[in-house]
């Protein structure tokens, strides 16, 4: 799964330059382990459906060969009608491939074995990789592989991806295969047979599998099974999973805040004995905004490495358990008289993780209007990155036994209010959705599983904030400590570079690459004009820095919902991230130490404005990249801008009536 | 007789599906419910939830009653 990186950019091109193989198959049959496996690559994993959302794409050597492999979407059906196998239907139309990796659950061949002889029929080379081979034997069901070969007309190799068993010999194979330079499949002829529909006969199956396959005669209580009793209990199986879900968070709040002080005691270390000294002869104007804007900034971000990546971990436990899918069924009631389904659900708990991969997991859906509604909820899933805003302004103001309860309320809202949105909006986004999900098996992900997973999004979150929250922070410490006494530094001239850039590169390049530029940064040079004219309008003299200066610009909006006028510049820029509301409080308060930091909002904010601030930030609008993904996923630009919109008026309204509120009762 | 009128921890033989739409027929299709596969109850969620069925041996499946209404059934020779 793509996280906090939108979809992957392929680079596949329509030749062929080495060998191309991808790995198909249903839906939670291991493709992304088995292609971890294969590649070395660290694509994620979970045990719900839908995971895979995108093409990955790995180029490797297989035994001294370059061959590049691609991991598709799982589908049920290649010749199937909804969303997520128009993407492998697609692929397969547009680009040829040497082999094709058709993965199956060995557990369930007796049913998955249909798509093998698709591909077959369809003329593709393929090869059937019997994944899950541990789970198989443990239901007591025999394959013999040669025969089935010998059925199939194809190569056939078990193998258990995920317990590294099997895979040498399947390399060994593939390399064997693609040496034999057989025929390619050509996309031009496949467009035709697959927009057929073809049926694969009942009895073609039962032929293959006759003397091949040997199911068990009786099924044994599993382990599974006696699971489900009690977790899908109908009385206790729902409140259980939200103490699950609850024990989680609270795990995560228990180990992870001391973690964070050895992390803020780091960062303090290296600011005394080397950034300091460093900075000494600079100046003061350059060292301010080395040490307290940029090194502060950052210092403060990631002081949550640990945080977040041990929230990932537990996440990745989850996920990989198969509980979510149980989540789901338990859910639908409730979720199918929202106008949504138990899938909604349970992208929404995804959401906590990032909101990007759930927008994105929506597309296994088949009904625009559903797909829709979900993408409008999950903006309100309070993601990692707002939890590290709540984290540290909760550990500031509330001591720490009420502290996770305050954490908790805003989970909880967090929920209300994207369930509330369901109900609110289902009017306008009737769907008749059919809900057939299925159920895995309990799993426990391997440490290498988990372990990867936490180091992803480790060097994710290491991107990003190198990136644009590095980026973010420097224009929050610019905002706050420009204009040094000159009173207008950047208007005429930022206006002149906005609108003079484009037209010189027009005049220079012709017409043609003007369009394709403003296309791409349009919008990016209407906000910075708009941006622009905003700064060079605002009231004030030209002796306050801008930060103060929008502050009161904004102040007739933000102080009926209590959110004090020096926050105002950290909310402007917690649009591009949610991190970066964090790592602007450094510059706004001129301290790097974090803890010097949280001592000051407590002395200058109180709990009620600050749960006000907070309860906006979990609304008001979800980052840069999750817009983008709105925006790619739904190809509808007023529903993305109502989408904006109506979180912006939203987080408004509950911040006022909330503030409000309080402060009559208090 | 329908799924959705099956009881909780009975089993029987699936006879037809009449289903309009075919991208669900597709999709069930391929989830294992063919004409003569086995299919169990195992149980149903609150509320007029989802159903939790097995079909064949070793998959299992939610799906909602108005889903279930589309698979007629008849009984399994092993069960009275």
């Amino acid at each position: 799964m793509t996280y906090c990186h939108g979809s992957g950019g392929t680079t596949l091109s329509p030749e062929l330059t080495s060998k191309r193989v991808s790995v198909m198959g249903m839906p939670n049959v291991g493709k992304s382990t088995l292609f971890n496996q294969i590649t070395g690559a660290s694509a994620f994993v979970g045990n719900w459906p839908g995971v895979t959302v995108d093409l990955l794409e790995a180029e490797v050597e297989l035994e001294g060969q370059p061959v590049e492999f691609v991991d598709l979407p799982g589908i049920y059906d290649l010749e199937g009608y909804s969303e997520d196998e128009r993407v492998v239907q697609d692929f397969f139309e547009r680009f040829p491939v040497n082999l094709v990796l058709v993965v199956l659950n060995a557990g369930q061949i007796d049913r998955q074995i249909r798509l093998a002889l698709q591909v077959k029929a369809l003329g593709i080379p393929g090869m059937v990789i019997l994944n899950m081979a541990d789970e198989a034997q443990h239901f007591g069901i025999q394959i013999h592989v040669e025969k089935l070969e010998e059925k199939l007309g194809m190569p056939v190799a078990l193998v258990s991806a995920k317990y590294n068993r099997g895979i040498v010999q399947a390399k060994h194979k593939i390399r064997h295969l693609l040496a034999q330079s057989q025929a390619v499949s050509s996309p031009q002829d496949l467009t035709l047979k697959i927009e057929a529909h073809e049926q694969i006969p009942p009895s073609a199956i039962a032929d293959v599998l006759a003397e091949t396959v040997e199911m068990p005669s009786q099924l044994y209580r599993t382990f599974t099974q006696r699971l489900d009793s009690l977790l899908l209990h109908p009385i206790i199986g729902l409140p259980l999973f939200f103490l699950t879900i609850y024990l989680m968070f609270q795990f995560v709040w228990e180990v992870g805040l001391p973690s964070q002080d050895f992390a803020d005691a780091f960062t303090s270390w290296l600011q005394a004995a080397a950034i300091e000294p460093l900075t000494a002869g600079l100046p003061a104007f350059l060292r301010g905004f080395l040490v307290d804007g940029l090194y502060g900034g950052l210092a403060t971000v990631i002081s949550f490495v640990p945080l977040v990546v041990l929230f990932f971990f537990m996440m990745a436990i989850i996920e990989d358990s198969g509980y979510f899918s149980r989540a789901a069924y338990m859910m639908d009631a409730i979720m199918y008289r929202l106008g949504l389904d138990g899938r909604s659900f349970v992208l929404l708990i995804m959401g906590f993780g990032c909101n990007i991969p759930a927008i994105m997991g929506a597309r296994v859906m088949r009904s625009r209007s559903l797909r829709f509604l979900t993408i409008l909820i999950m903006p309100f899933a309070l993601c990692s990155a707002r939890l590290t805003v709540f984290v540290f302004i909760i550990d500031a103001l509330f001591d720490r036994t009420w502290g996770p309860l305050v954490l908790l309320s805003l989970y909880i809202i967090s929920f209300l209010v994207a369930l509330a949105t369901g109900f609110l909006m289902k009017g306008q986004f009737a769907n008749k959705e059919p809900f057939v999900i299925e159920l895995p098996p309990y799993r426990f992900p391997t440490l290498q599983q988990i372990w990867l997973r936490g180091w992803g999004e480790l060097r994710e979150f290491l991107r990003r904030a190198t990136g644009f929250i590095t980026a973010g922070v420097v224009g929050v410490w610019l905002m706050s400590n420009l204009p040094q006494g000159t009173a207008n530094p950047i208007g005429s001239a930022g206006l002149t570079l906005a609108i003079g850039v484009p037209l010189v590169f027009g005049m220079v390049t012709g017409g043609d690459a003007v369009k394709a530029f403003l296309q791409q940064a349009g919008v990016w040079i209407i906000v910075g004009v708009l941006a622009v004219l905003l700064l060079t309008n605002l009231p004030g003299t030209g002796d306050q820095s801008y930060a103060v200066r929008l502050g009161e610009f904004f102040a007739p909006v933000l102080s009926p919902i209590g959110i004090p006028e020096e926050l105002t510049i950290a909310l402007i820029f917690g649009f591009i991230a949610k991190e970066i509301v964090v790592g602007s409080l450094a510059t706004i308060y001129s301290l790097s130490d974090p803890n010097a930091i949280q001592a000051t909002i407590a002395q200058t904010i109180s709990p009620i404005q600050a749960y006000s601030f907070m309860l906006f930030c979990l609304l008001y609008s979800p980052c840069v990249a999750t817009l983008a993904t709105i925006r790619s996923e739904a190809k509808n630009v007023s529903f993305t801008f109502f989408s904006v919109v109506y979180g912006l008026v939203l987080a408004w309204v509950v911040s006022f009536i909330f503030y409000q509120g309080a402060n009559l009762l208090s | 007789m329908k799924l959705l009128h099956l009881k909780p921890g009975h089993s029987a033989i699936v006879s037809a599906i009449n289903i309009d739409d075919p991208g669900l027929s597709r999709r069930l299709e391929a989830m294992g419910f063919t004409v003569g596969q086995e299919v169990k109850l195992l149980r149903k969620a609150w509320w007029n939830g989802p159903l939790h069925v097995r079909v064949g041996m070793t998959t299992e499946v939610a799906m909602r009653r108005h889903e279930a209404q589309g698979i007629e059934i008849e009984p399994s020779v092993n069960q009275v």
